[in-house]
């Protein structure tokens, strides 16, 4: 890693300039915003999960001191959802999951609305509900272009030396940033302005309008600094429309809305559980001659999302058969949404799995067998691969983590009352790049100001997109004010799809190279130039990130207690634009990787039809304690093939395949094989040897 | 959020009388669970009568060896006391087990005695539960238990006591002092927390403006070798799935004396008697320790979501009587 730390230029280890503001508290996040008196926001949620509201009773509520108004869907404000079928709150009688806003109250205090939707009375008519997913359901339905069909893969099963056809399943999963999902919302009678936490500025911006049949220009998003979002605050959900319809019923007063942390568990989203029948055929070489991956999953009844977690299994390796198929089941849910490698992070569990049984029956390196099926092109399109860079991920990883003297043997080793194993598993992302992102350099006071409506998740933006501006003026970073976070500054794409700083930067780029042609290097004050991003990837090439990672699992002989005390990961991830941001970036997603593997599991209980366990006492997500030596390192391969910036995504690779690369060690450690995530005590205790 | 007074009490006789003289009145210690319960509507008491500033918080020395601890002293200061750590190890290590740092030093060890389960349905008011709304129904029977009991529940309830340090002071044989409208009494631990029967809203023998002041050790030789193991579904800041609090001595190979208590399994701290009386002379070894936990699991009654408790436990009863006994031969 590069010493190098103030420089600032692209490429070197440049502190997060938002860093000391954040430790200080003197970053404004949404719901801090000070506001001339605020009224507040608080939910009557659904207690059924299918049905009608023949009722609303708001009397008592009304009477509460303080109370200014109890929305329901018999007086909210009309808008118009189009496709957005979550977004259309308060809207209509209907009830389509538990937990769905019904009512909502705004109260000069925070303390007064809570009292007063408590004594909001709802009648329901109850209908019958259905939240159960199964591989078995006979009304699954296979949604629009998520299915490919290569070859012949029941004929390759058949004559294959040797087959692993297995089911795995991960479970429905919770976005829980650190700052859950908040609104201010003010609206002056004409125009609307919101203070969001969320990851795409522009779409909260463009959305709202729409919804509401507002000009663009009656409508302004601010949101500067986002306490984290995973995928959760990327598509608009139902809290921020309630908060405009609360605006809308008090003209004047800004209203302000913090959705709670059990709340997460019902408005927000969730990754779909997943049930994947994964099928390899291989010769006794270990190359592959088919790849199979069928994928059940759920949606809502009211809309649809796919988790395409068969998505990495049409371009992973080599192998002349390939099926992947999505089906869906339609529940009285909620919408899944984004979590973190949406797609990837549960399509990298149960392949990379199914190699490891694969490796085990053939006796052959998990490193190994992989390196045998790399492919020439991408076997799913047949384009070259922009960069293809796993093998030199899984031979440097191989050599940090010590792979060479493994002995293979499951079961076998045991330390202090623990047994111990090693395993690993691939990791992939594709390199997304979003069109439609532009920036604007404006010269002013001896300084380049960068304008972009982009947004810092706390991801690092606010330092990179500094450092690849001051690149491409060729000046020092701190001649470099950034400005980002707000619907005003040039229009952006969203914080998703580990895509926002390729975006953004090709914006960045073309800005100030346009700068520079229009307003030379001693530009005059006032000057400036806007200019648009890249918009879209190459398509010639397939375009992805790669990734090894190696975990050490030990299990406790007598309680099955899983602990992983050492996870290595090696990425390629293109150019790796500032290494302290990135790291984090990829040690982040490989602690979540762990939290996947070992804790993160949302029960719904099928009688009721919501999600039991709502709160971190019964929502584990790994602490401390759960991580032990964690370490990522990265091969530093400009990919321009990829995009102009020559970078690739880092956010969310880092999740894919630790899930895995645990799972594979604990079979190494116990000989128990675990299919189903998490992976608990019962895994050990209740689990066969084999 | 429904609003109520609060006071702060200057005297236990005054606390218990205002608290006593008043419905809806409850005391109010570190907050931990009580402050939660008000945000979940749970409960919505007329009146906090505040108890930290009774001038509880002393750990004293007793004359025959034992030790009393103020209902006011805070989880931290009592797992941090050096009586506790030399005397009773096992108390340290389940207070530390329990909780964050954060809440143990906000947590009495009165509240902590008094914590409600974390059963989710207790916690969710929008389904039924007997504990919180006697007769509703138990939504735990058909769903999600894995945190449930396998000893002593009910088909009212079977939910479970969350306390790690009750169960080492189970094992300690505390005693606990409490005030109450007419005057002091002294209650044993193991008959403080009660198993749900068809009364699952009452955790404790405790009547309404009874207030503990105190907890007594007892001299307990045995306990300066003391073991607290607990699992839990992460390596920190979670509910045991299962503990056990153990103390051995042993001589000659045999083992002479046995204490045994277990958490996550019951409506209340349990005693694992049967185990204790199993392992009375035998020899200390995996055999007699894994003979031990059988006797105690032959009256669990596992439910569909935890059965794993079961092996579970005679996994841990294994593993901290062998370090136990290891170390004793040391």
């Amino acid at each position: 890693m590069t010493q190098a730390i103030a420089t600032g230029d692209a490429g070197s280890a440049m502190r997060r300039v938002d860093g000391p503001d954040k430790v200080r508290g003197t970053a404004r996040y949404a719901f801090e915003y000070p506001m001339k008196e605020p009224a507040y926001l608080h939910l009557v949620q659904s207690t059924i999960t299918r049905g009608r509201v023949r009722a609303v009773h708001d009397g008592a509520a009304l009477a509460v001191q303080g109370v200014l108004a109890v929305l329901s869907h018999t007086n909210a404000t009309r808008i118009d959802p189009g496709d957005e079928t979550e977004l259309a709150v308060l809207q209509s009688d209907g009830v389509a999951y538990r937990g769905q806003p019904v009512a909502a109250v705004v109260a000069k205090t925070p303390e007064a609305a809570r009292e007063a939707a408590a004594l909001v009375g709802v009648d329901y008519d109850v209908y019958q509900h259905d939240v159960h997913l199964s591989a078995a359901r006979t009304d699954l339905f296979a949604p629009d272009d998520t299915d490919t069909h290569q070859g012949d893969l029941e004929a390759a099963m058949a004559e294959a030396d040797t087959v692993i056809d297995h089911v795995y399943s991960t479970p429905m999963q919770h976005n829980n940033p650190m700052e859950p999902h908040a609104t201010i919302a003010l609206w002056d009678g004409t125009s609307l302005i919101l203070h969001e936490s969320t990851q795409a500025v522009r779409m909260v911006h463009t959305t709202i309008a729409s919804l509401f049949g507002l000009e663009r220009d009656r409508v302004r998003v601010i949101a500067p600094y986002v306490g984290g979002g995973f995928g959760a605050k990327g598509p608009l959900h139902a809290p921020v429309v309630l908060a405009c319809l609360a605006a809308m019923a008090v003209p004047g007063r800004p209203v302000k809305l913090a959705v709670t942390r059990r709340q997460m568990f019902t408005l927000v989203g969730y990754r779909s559980p997943t049930l994947q029948r994964v099928r390899l055929a291989a010769d006794a070489q270990g190359r592959l001659s088919a790849v199979g991956d069928d994928v059940t999953a759920q949606s809502a009844r009211f809309t649809q999302f796919v988790e395409r977690a068969g998505d990495p299994s049409r371009m992973m390796y080599a192998a002349p058969n390939r099926r992947i198929t999505h089906r869906l089941a339609a529940l009285d849910t909620n919408a899944p949404t984004w979590m973190r490698a949406p797609g990837e992070a549960p399509g990298m569990f149960a392949p990379e799995v199914a190699m490891d049984e694969l490796a085990c029956a053939l006796d052959i390196d998990p490193v190994e067998l992989r390196l045998r099926n790399e492919p020439e092109v991408d076997p799913g399109t047949h384009k070259p691969f922009s960069s293809r860079t796993l093998a030199e991920c899984m031979r440097e990883g191989s050599r940090l983590f010590g792979w060479a003297d493994r002995d293979p043997a499951p079961g076998v080793r045991r330390h202090d009352g623990w047994l111990v194993g090693t395993g690993m598993a691939a990791s992939t992302y594709p390199a997304l790049l979003m069109p439609g992102s532009s920036a604007e350099i404006r010269f002013e006071k001896g300084r380049y100001e960068l304008r972009i409506g982009a947004s810092d998740i706390g991801t690092g933006a606010w330092t990179v997109l500094g450092q690849l501006a001051a690149e491409a003026l060729g000046v020092g970073v701190d001649a470099v004010r950034v400005h980002i976070g707000d619907s005003t500054l040039p229009a952006a794409s969203l914080a998703g799809g580990s895509s926002g700083t390729v975006s953004w930067g090709t914006a960045i780029t073309a800005a100030a190279r346009a700068f520079r042609e229009e307003h030379g290097d001693t530009p005059a004050p006032g000057a400036r130039t806007t200019a648009r991003g890249s918009d879209g990837a190459d398509e010639n090439y397939s375009a992805h990130s790669f990734g090894a990672q190696f975990a050490e699992v030990h299990v406790h002989a007598d309680t099955g207690e899983v602990r992983v005390p050492r996870l290595l990961g090696v990425f390629s991830a293109g150019r790796i634009i500032n290494p302290l941001t990135a790291r984090s970036q990829f040690i982040g997603g490989m602690t979540m990787g762990v939290s996947m593997a070992l804790h993160e599991h949302s029960v719904v209980d099928p009688r009721f039809g919501h999600v039991v366990t709502q709160d971190f006492a019964d929502y584990h997500i790994s602490v401390n304690a759960d991580i032990g030596e964690i370490r990522a390192e990265w091969i530093d391969t400009p990919d321009y093939r990829a995009n102009p910036t020559g970078a690739k995504g880092i956010g969310e690779i880092g999740i894919t395949g630790t899930a895995a690369a645990v799972a594979n060690a604990f079979h190494h450690a116990t000989g128990v094989r675990v299919r189903d995530l998490p992976i608990t005590v019962d895994a050990y205790l209740l689990g066969s040897r084999g | 959020m429904k609003p109520f007074d609060y006071q702060r009490a200057h005297d236990v006789a005054q606390a218990v009388a205002t608290v006593a003289a008043e419905p809806g009145a409850v005391f109010l210690g570190g907050g931990t669970n009580l402050v939660d319960h008000l945000k979940l509507g749970i409960t919505a008491p007329e009146l906090l009568v505040d108890v930290t500033r009774l001038h509880l918080d002393e750990v004293e020395e007793l004359g025959d060896g034992g030790v009393r601890i103020g209902a006011g002293v805070r989880n931290s200061d009592l797992a941090a006391h050096p009586l506790i750590r030399q005397r009773y190890p096992v108390l340290s290590e389940a207070l530390l087990a329990g909780a964050s740092g954060q809440l143990r030093n906000a947590a009495t060890t009165g509240g902590n005695l008094l914590q409600r389960t974390r059963c989710v349905y207790f916690q969710d008011t929008t389904t039924p539960c007997n504990k919180r709304e006697p007769g509703s129904g138990c939504s735990a029977l058909g769903g999600y238990t894995r945190h449930h009991a396998i000893f002593g529940a009910s088909e009212h309830c079977s939910a479970t006591h969350p306390s790690d340090m009750a169960v080492a002071m189970l094992m300690l044989d505390a005693v606990v002092e409490v005030q109450g409208a007419t005057g002091p009494r002294r209650v044993a631990l193991a008959d403080l927390h009660r198993l749900p029967g068809d009364r699952p809203q009452d955790d404790t023998i405790l009547e309404h403006g009874d207030l503990i002041t105190a907890v007594e050790l007892p001299a307990a030789p045995i306990a300066r070798r003391s073991r607290y193991r607990k699992v839990r579904d992460r390596a920190s800041y979670a509910f045991a799935l299962v503990s056990v609090a153990a103390a051995v001595e042993v001589a000659d190979g045999r083992i002479t004396e046995a204490r045994l208590a277990l958490g996550g399994v019951a409506h209340k701290p349990w005693r694992a008697e049967r185990a204790e009386s199993a392992l009375r002379g035998a020899v200390a070894d995996d055999e007699a320790f894994a003979a031990a936990a059988e006797a105690e699991l032959a009256r669990a009654r596992p439910l569909e979501g935890n059965a794993v408790k079961l092996p579970l436990l005679r996994g841990a009863i294994t593993a901290v009587l062998r370090d136990l006994c290891e170390e004793d031969s040391r």
